[in-house]
């Protein structure tokens, strides 16, 4: 769990666990982190915790508040990330047990939680052992093929499909055309796949995987371009707010929450 | 037979999957002849890959001596039927031989799928689950009918199509080579047009990938089939790739009408 370590020039005044979904920060009584000092607004900021993510978010206050440095209408906190409210700091600390994974890391994990919902098995089966294989055939009546009992194509346990796409645990994301006649326009990647570029000429595909999206190129001489570095064959992983050129078009990719 | 080679596109992948520690499935392709062979075997140690192997191997040397062997006019849909019904009772003699005479080998069978492009026509020959499917005008059809218990309690009325999907009984085939003396290939004739794209799969692809996301991967990425039978296998994977996936994806470029031209036909009439 994360905390904040709530200073005051230097010396520290108290430690607040981030134990609640909702944290308030202001002068007025009722908030959970009352700082009484003038330059402080009644209802100042607040943290809202969602599994690993901590989201600050200022209440419009009147002197504003900075993450280092920076004055902030919404952030998503960062490990060590010092919040200055005022005089007051509060420094955003992540224990060790997570501390060490990026944000990446934490969206993986999340993933895989919702993979596990029900109706989608967690774990393979076991893998099939050629010694416990079925006698496919064996015990089967001397019969023509039409009426054999039906025999066991696989050696592993039945599974039910797991149809519901893997990708459905996928935040949203989309592209935002940044040049060309339909700058502006966002499309928005739902599908498995979504192919973009003009055919003949060139095309790319960005697929929705369970790891994340990917570009791929498909066809066309020219390959596309992700943040100014031109792409091989191979399928590249994007991230949030990777800037993409394809067939005279740039756009942004960036992800939807 | 005419070289076929400038007509059809062919690619071929396949992938043991994420579960299976190896692959059972055979696969061969062979653009000049027009023929695809595709099987996924069954059966204990390693004779499910010995079964799919020998049923994949004969029927591609063999039909191609015996396509090497045709005048291209005298090869018509019935002639293209019997062929690939005659090499899958072959290998289905071959395969039933070996198990019969090798205690390891006791059971082992073999799914089938043989396609083969003739004169603007496709014959094609199945026997088990691994399908083929056809995608023209952008909307994919699947052409063979499983032979699978499923698919008859699909045809009863038993259970609908959606509950088909979440069935326990997906690894049941009615239907298989190799497993009786003589087998029954279910074999047919389609009319094929420029442009058509047709997948021959395992059911490694079929059950793990909806029909809506093949016809998305096929008719998105109809301008590169290497990448869309990558697209494929990466979906079966990514949903689970409980059993091994494979694909053979041929697109078909322009006509091929057999050399039959009307100066030969007036010529055979006068005869």
């Amino acid at each position: 769990m994360a905390k904040l370590i709530l200073s005051l020039e230097g010396s520290v005044i108290r430690e607040v666990p981030l134990d609640k979904e909702r944290i308030t920060i202001g002068r007025r009584p009722q908030n959970d982190i009352q700082i009484e000092n003038l330059a402080v607004s009644g209802e100042h900021a607040c943290i809202v915790t969602i599994l690993n993510d901590s989201f600050l978010e200022d209440l419009g206050s009147t002197n504003g508040t900075l993450v280092n440095g920076n004055p902030i209408k919404k952030h998503i906190l960062q490990n060590n990330d010092v919040i200055e409210i005022g005089k007051y700091k509060l420094k955003y600390v992540v224990e060790l047990a997570t501390a060490a994974a990026p944000v990446a890391q934490d969206d993986f994990e999340r993933t895989m939680v919702m993979k596990s919902s029900p109706g989608r098995p967690v774990a393979p089966p076991p893998t099939a052992a050629p010694l416990t294989s079925p006698p496919t055939g064996a015990p089967r009546p001397a019969a023509g093929p039409l009426t054999s009992p039906p025999m066991p194509r696989a050696a592993g346990p039945a599974a039910a499909a797991p149809k519901p796409a893997a990708t459905e645990a996928q935040p949203l994301a989309a592209l935002q055309l940044l040049t060309g006649p339909n700058a502006g326009k966002e499309i928005e990647l739902v599908k498995n796949l979504t192919t973009l570029g003009k055919p003949g000429l060139q095309v790319a595909v960005i697929t929705r995987r369970p790891q994340g999206y990917f570009i791929t190129h498909v066809e066309g001489v020219s390959f596309p371009v992700v943040n100014g570095k031109t792409l091989d064959a191979q399928a590249h992983q994007l991230n949030d707010h990777d800037v993409i050129e394809l067939a005279g078009v740039k756009m942004e990719f960036f992800l939807k929450r | 037979m005419p070289n076929l080679s400038s007509v059809l596109e062919v690619v071929t992948a396949t992938h043991p999957g994420m579960v299976r520690s190896h692959n059972e499935d055979s696969l061969a392709a062979d653009a000049e002849n027009g023929l695809a062979v595709l099987a996924d075997g069954m059966g204990g140690y390693n004779a499910g890959e010995v079964a799919s192997g020998i049923a994949v191997e004969m029927i591609r040397t063999e039909m191609k001596k015996a396509l090497a062997s045709r005048k291209p006019e005298t090869l018509n849909g019935g002639d293209a039927e019997r062929l690939i019904e005659a090499h899958a009772a072959r290998a289905n003699t071959a395969i039933y031989r070996a198990s019969q005479s090798q205690p390891h080998y006791s059971g082992m069978g073999t799914t089938l799928v043989v396609a083969l492009w003739h004169d603007d026509r496709l014959s094609v020959g199945h026997i088990g689950d691994s399908r083929l499917y056809r995608l023209r005008d952008g909307a994919l059809e699947q052409i063979t009918r499983d032979h699978s218990l499923l698919q008859e309690q699909i045809d009863s009325g038993m259970i609908t199509r959606e509950q088909a999907r979440h069935s326990q009984n997906k690894n049941l085939v009615t239907r298989a080579v190799g497993i009786d003396p003589e087998v029954e290939t279910e074999v047919h004739t389609y009319s094929v047009q420029p442009d058509d794209l047709y997948l021959l799969c395992s059911d490694g692809l079929s059950d793990m990938v909806s029909d809506e996301d093949m016809q998305l991967t096929l008719s998105s990425l109809a301008a590169n089939l290497p990448l869309a039978a990558e697209q494929l296998i990466q979906l079966a994977n990514d949903n689970g790739g409980r059993d091994n996936i494979s694909v053979i994806l041929v697109r078909i470029a322009k006509r091929y009408p057999a050399r039959t031209g009307v100066l030969d036909r007036v010529k055979a009439w006068f005869k």
